[in-house]
């Protein structure tokens, strides 16, 4: 059934959640921390298990699957419902310290993502 | 009758979102496959669009139109984190795992580098002082590290409105600008897209970002992504901050 697919997202998001928000407090900040990323590893996890041990059926997975394709116009809601006068509002401060911020990120992208790939056979193996 | 429409919409906010976001895609896939030949992914002019939208409102972009209110739950954080979850489902773990370490290695070099640019735009631009300096150096780490770092330091509702503003600024870079430098800085891999996702942060900004360029890619990014804001409110208001302090 879709609602057991859908159930299953639903409890590793939760408890993924609930390891962000404890991993939180133990680091004494009030907040979520990495929340979403537990969650995607226990799903990975949990749905591979379920599936060898053939527990969830393909009706299951398609009510994960049409959640994961919904995304896309999640993200488009997202950037509509955007606070997009508040980037414009901060002055050049926030425009030039926001856009620089960003730059560096890309351009330091492909010198990090150097470590560790499979296909630069010394290291990883 | 345009009460009545009016009335039928407001009950049903999220019902109308759909439609109005499957509208919006409808026409973004179609103008990018009439007038741009795919060049420019329905995705990416979907997104675009949806910025432009914002602007009609405030602080909830849109979503401050009360017909549009619907709006605010589709692309709230809950349904935003629920899917990029559910994208999981097509990730590999293999993949992430190997990228595991230089994830990790881009989420602390992503938050000391977006800090130490925000910190330089402010001295440059006269907020000379270690606590204003601090709060827009983690501003440009995210919207919410910004405002975090100030409140923690004491820095004065100014700088922390300009901290927030630097944040968004980055997010809406991020979204734009990935699918148009992706193919330069070699982000088309899981391994490059965990890194990313690590060194830039944004969560909103990686998943759209990496949306437009490649929905494949969105899982691995949104994994690191969702550790960033975290750890710079660890470290932005006590390590980075000190060390600011012993400099300046």
């Amino acid at each position: 059934m879709t609602i057991y697919g859908v159930a299953l997202l639903a409890f590793c998001y939760l408890a993924g959640k609930l390891l962000g928000f404890l991993l939180g407090d133990l680091l004494q900040f009030d907040g979520d921390i990495g929340g979403v990323g537990f969650a995607m590893i226990l799903l990975i996890l949990g749905h591979n298990y379920l599936k060898k041990k053939d527990l969830i059926k393909t009706p299951s997975t398609n009510g994960i699957l049409f959640w994961s394709s919904m995304y896309l116009p999640v993200i488009v809601a997202m950037a509509a419902t955007s606070n997009v006068h508040a980037a414009l509002s901060g002055g050049m401060v926030a425009v030039l310290a926001g856009l620089l911020a960003t730059i560096a990120g890309f351009l330091l992208v492909p010198v990090l993502s150097k470590i560790g790939r499979p296909n630069t056979k010394q290291i990883s193996e | 009758m345009l009460e009545t429409i009016h009335q039928v919409v407001g009950k049903n906010g999220l019902i109308f979102a759909f439609l109005f976001v499957g509208v919006v895609m409808l026409f973004s896939f179609w103008f990018s496959n009439t007038f741009t030949r795919k060049k420019i992914p329905g995705v990416a002019i979907a997104i675009l669009i949806g910025l432009g939208l914002a602007l009609f409102g405030g602080k909830k972009g849109i979503a401050d139109i009360p017909l549009f209110a619907g709006m605010a739950l589709l692309g709230g954080s809950m349904l935003r984190d629920f899917t990029v979850v559910a994208t999981a489902m097509g990730a590999d773990l293999d993949k992430i795992k190997h990228a595991g370490l230089a994830g990790a290695i881009a989420l602390i070099i992503g938050v000391i580098a977006s800090f130490f640019f925000g910190v330089i735009v402010a001295y440059f631009l006269g907020y000379t002082d270690a606590e204003s300096m601090a709060t827009i150096g983690a501003g440009a780490c995210t919207y919410i590290v910004g405002p975090v770092t100030g409140s923690a330091l004491g820095a004065s509702s100014d700088v922390i409105a300009i901290s927030i503003a630097a944040g968004v600024v980055k997010t809406i870079v991020t979204t734009i600008g990935t699918p148009l430098i992706a193919k330069s800085i070699q982000l088309d891999n899981p391994h490059s897209a965990v890194v990313f996702g690590g060194l830039l942060g944004t969560t909103s900004g990686v998943a759209a970002g990496l949306a437009a360029t490649d929905p494949k890619l969105v899982p691995y990014g949104a994994l690191t992504a969702t550790f960033y804001t975290g750890l710079g409110c660890l470290i932005c208001p006590s390590v980075l901050y000190l060390l600011l302090r012993m400099v300046s």
